[in-house]
């Protein structure tokens, strides 16, 4: 009944706050949750560590409420208990920050948070509470704004402030730093070890190995819905943790040797834009070059404008910027669709998988045609070419390892980490001079990502410009030649990635701007025209 | 306790099932209908479905119900799939007829071979015209397709009666309002001698095909339901929506005013104030029906043909009001929009706790 992790906790004589024991449930063609156990001592804060698919999100669905068991039980505080819904589990002290937010687009931040509160009697206190979270734990939020209008990471405060205000026993939070600075990331731990220091239990989930390094005392590894082993991970490197979540040796990406970059192929001068949204980002004067194989990370806490940075550079917004002020190869193509930029052998690929890079309800093979059709002739006078085409994503399948059934599947079926490897390669496939690739591997297990970092690497020895929109420092760090970092829709100046530290570029994403580059107060939210000609 | 459980992928056999599930439930659900308006059931059913087409004459009179409504809804068919809801059909039927027809007669003595295709042109036209407003306002004032194409229905109808009550009303027709009957250069041949079957049928099977080679093998037809799946994600390789709004309601809408001019021009032979029973909106339940694939339409188009046939017969044998037909109409959307969760999802009988244990 008991696995590894179970057996090595059971030391312990006091009650924990939480023990699972043997906890399975089953999916439609696949087993989730196989006899799963391990316990979380109150105080404790507890690494779950697998990779995507591995049953960790599952899991914790069943200890919120939010699924239930085929089998096995949940010991709270020593008491087995069953969990009917995520009510009661907030009714018990669970907590829980979501990887996947689930929040009312419509509604207000205050409404959001009122929603998943289980008694809330007066809307004027329950605010004067959200305000004193956020003052307390750096969390700046509007209570009165609209969800629709905020950006993944303001989204990820309110996850982060609704959970603290229920003073919960047991706190779960499901990657939560990876839409944080460095800085912002340390203010959390410190949050969370004062947490912990009161006697809350805290599981957290994370890619983040050194982060789970930092903070966390014991650690489950989870492999194929199975425990695979337990470990503290003070102990171990993050390599070696990474080694036991994918159950194989970890091979670091290979830059190959100094590459020398070429002509400039991606030009972005003075480009300021106003966004179509009512509380979108303003592009201000951004300026960036990238040169024929290199790699250049643009860093920054989402919702800097970094998406309306890759509408702006992957044409889908019809805007009124100059000509000139995006270059492809030299060809001036601001004023061109997507389909034109594409032509002149510009690849993009868009932060969000479903719906947006790939139709999830079409089949693999229509998704390979839907970017590619022009630049690989899968057409022929207006029709579909369907042997091509079908060979085409055949390629993409074999060539970057895509676990699917076959070209036929459809896109939506994919795990996430094979679907953006089928994305990212229908891309690279089409050997582009210009790569605009955004969170490449986000949200995707760690054999993928490293696969996907090699790709990129691959593609930019070849000559090709990539331009990395991440909010992955570690990434970043892995792959980039240099680095330009976005905060409240203005860029710093490229850093080559040798002289630059962390730290650095923590400040740059928090806002402050470096004195040469700007002198003009970040608070700032005035129009684009006031700025131009300052930095 | 009954659950519903989401499919990992869609199910294949529940798209093609879940049409025949949906007619069988309306057979049932139409049988105790009329039970309790004191018919036997299987009689009725059995006047309903089966003796309208027990004879050679029956199913040609399917074939020519079926025209306008598989010509129409294969239209109307690649705008859904874009998500673009023409539900003017009726409207953009009646604007071709008229365009046609007008031509037809102003031409009433003419008996030259080039009057038809003419006549073509112009009721392909007049349907476009109609279907190009509600694309306009859609495009430039983000106005709802699906009220500006349902409201300019009514104006297209009445504007047909003004005509023939007006302007076009046969000066030798005893004040009837209907206009002159069109010149023969003007009718549609008749394909198959001894009943009403004519060219306009043949074209409706050639539509089928073409729709399909668009809708499967075509780059346009890739960009509409790509437009329709994931518009983001349209926008993000270049393919511009308010292209595809253009492009399905002008052909919706031309292909809707041919199947107007084809019934004027063919089983009417003139203009009257009502020249369809509703085949516009039917076409909306038969585009459905048929999956929003063109094959399925033409299915789709003899079941909701029978329909009408039935629904007639009904009046006559068993003395039922002519309102019979739009109910089952009516009930075969119905079931087949509630059997579509079934493509998604499947049911799950018992308990998760009796689940578990099969698990």
């Amino acid at each position: 009944m008991t696995g590894d992790a179970g057996a090595e906790a059971m030391k312990g004589n006091a009650p924990a706050q939480l023990e699972v024991r043997g906890v399975t449930k089953a999916f439609p063609g696949c087993l989730a949750n196989d006899d799963i156990s391990f316990r979380i001592e109150p105080g404790e804060i507890h690494a779950l560590l697998g990779e995507n698919g591995a049953g960790k999100s599952t899991l914790v669905k069943i200890i919120y409420g939010v699924l239930q068991a085929d089998q096995g039980d949940l010991i709270w505080e020593g008491k087995p208990v069953t969990i009917h819904s995520p009510h009661d589990a907030r009714e018990m002290g669970v907590g829980l920050v979501f990887q996947h937010f689930s929040l009312f687009e419509t509604m207000t931040v205050l409404e959001n948070i009122a929603l998943a509160m289980n008694d809330v009697r007066d809307m004027a206190v329950l605010r004067q509470k959200v305000i004193e979270v956020e003052k307390t734990y750096g969390l700046p939020l509007d209570p009165d704004r609209h969800v629709y209008t905020l950006s993944v990471g303001e989204r990820q405060r309110i996850e982060i402030v609704r959970c603290l205000l229920q003073n919960p026993k047991l706190l779960i939070l499901d990657e939560p730093t990876s839409v944080l600075t460095p800085q912002e990331v340390e203010k959390l731990f410190e949050t969370l070890r004062r947490l912990a220091d009161e006697g809350c239990a805290i599981l957290y989930i994370s890619h983040k190995l050194h982060e789970v390094k930092a903070l966390c005392q014991r650690a489950t590894v989870l492999r194929g819905g199975k425990v695979v082993g337990g470990c503290d991970p003070r102990e171990e490197t993050a390599k070696s943790m990474a080694e036991m979540m994918i159950g194989q040796k970890l091979v670091a990406p290979d830059r190959g040797k100094q590459r020398e970059f070429g002509d400039v192929r991606l030009d972005v001068t003075d480009l300021s834009l106003i966004s179509d949204e009512q509380f979108g980002t303003h592009l201000k004067n951004i300026n960036l070059q990238v040169r024929g194989g290199e790699i250049m990370g643009v860093a920054g806490v989402a919702g800097n404008g970094q998406n309306e940075l890759f509408q702006a550079l992957a044409g889908e917004t019809e805007h009124e910027a100059a000509p000139d002020s995006i270059k492809i190869d030299g060809k001036s193509v601001a004023h061109f669709g997507p389909r034109r930029r594409r032509r002149l052998g510009a690849a993009f690929v868009p932060e969000e998988r479903n719906g947006h890079g790939a139709v999830p309800d079409m089949s693999l093979s229509e998704n390979g045609f839907l970017t590619a059709f022009r630049r690989m002739a899968l057409a022929a006078r207006g029709l579909i070419r369907e042997v091509p085409t079908r060979s085409f994503a055949d390629n993409i399948i074999k060539t970057f390892d895509v676990r699917t059934t076959g070209s036929g599947a459809e896109a939506g079926s994919l795990s996430g980490g094979n679907l953006q490897k089928f994305i990212v390669g229908r891309e690279i496939l089409q050997d582009p001079g210009v790569l605009v690739i955004s969170q490449p591997t986000w949200g995707v297990d760690a054999g993928a990502a490293s696969a996907i970092h090699q790709a990129l690497l691959d593609l930019a020895a070849k000559g090709t410009a990539v331009l990395v929109i991440s909010q992955d420092l570690d990434e970043i760090f892995a792959i980039c030649d240099s680095v330009v970092v976005m905060s409240e829709g203005k860029m710093s100046k490229p850093r080559p990635m040798a002289d630059v530290s962390i730290e650095e570029i923590g400040l740059l994403m928090g806002g402050l701007h470096d004195l040469e580059a700007d002198a003009t107060p970040a608070n700032d939210t005035a129009e684009v025209g006031g700025r131009v000609g300052q930095a | 306790m009954v659950r519903l459980e989401p499919r990992r992928q869609h199910s294949q056999a529940m798209v093609y099932l879940s049409p025949v599930l949906a007619i069988f439930m309306t057979l049932v659900v139409g049988g105790i209908i009329f039970a309790f308006m004191g018919k036997n059931p299987f009689d009725a059913l059995y006047t309903f479905f089966i003796l309208p087409i027990n004879n050679s004459y029956g199913i040609s009179e399917l074939f020519v119900k079926a025209t306008p409504l598989v010509i129409i809804a294969v239209g109307l068919s690649l705008g859904f799939r874009a998500n673009v809801w023409n539900i003017g059909a009726e409207g953009q039927l009646t604007m071709g007829a008229i365009f046609g027809g007008g031509l037809a007669l102003y031409f009433h003595d003419s008996e030259s071979a080039f009057l038809l295709p003419a006549m073509f042109v112009l009721g392909a036209i007049g349907g476009a015209f109609w279907a190009a407003i509600p694309a306009l306002l859609r495009t430039k004032f983000n106005a709802n397709e699906i009220l500006t194409s349902l409201m300019l229905t009514y104006v297209a109808t009445l504007f047909l009666s003004f005509l023939v009550h007006g302007p076009w009303r046969n000066p030798e027709g005893f004040n009837f309002p209907e206009s002159r009957p069109f010149p023969d250069a003007g009718l549609l041949p008749i394909i198959y001698d001894g009943t009403r079957v004519h060219l306009g049928t043949a074209v409706a099977v050639f539509v089928v095909i073409a729709g399909w080679l668009l809708l499967s093998k075509s780059v346009i037809g890739f960009q509409l339901r790509v437009v329709g799946k994931a518009p983001q994600a349209a926008r993000h390789v270049g393919f511009r929506q308010k292209r595809m709004v253009w492009f399905t309601l002008l052909l919706g809408g031309a292909l809707a005013g041919l199947a107007g001019l084809f019934e004027v021009a063919g089983p009417i032979g003139q203009l009257q104030p009502s020249i369809s029973p509703g085949y516009g909106f039917t076409a909306i339940i038969v585009a459905f029906l048929g999956r929003l694939h063109p094959v399925g339409i033409l299915f789709g188009g003899l079941i909701m043909a029978l329909t009408y046939l039935g629904g007639e017969l009904a009046q006559i044998t068993l003395g039922l009001p002519n309102a019979v037909t739009g109910l089952f109409q009516g009930i075969l959307l119905f079931f087949l929009l509630a059997c579509d969760v079934l493509t998604k999802y499947r049911i799950r009988f018992g308990s998760t706790a009796a689940k578990g244990r099969t698990a």
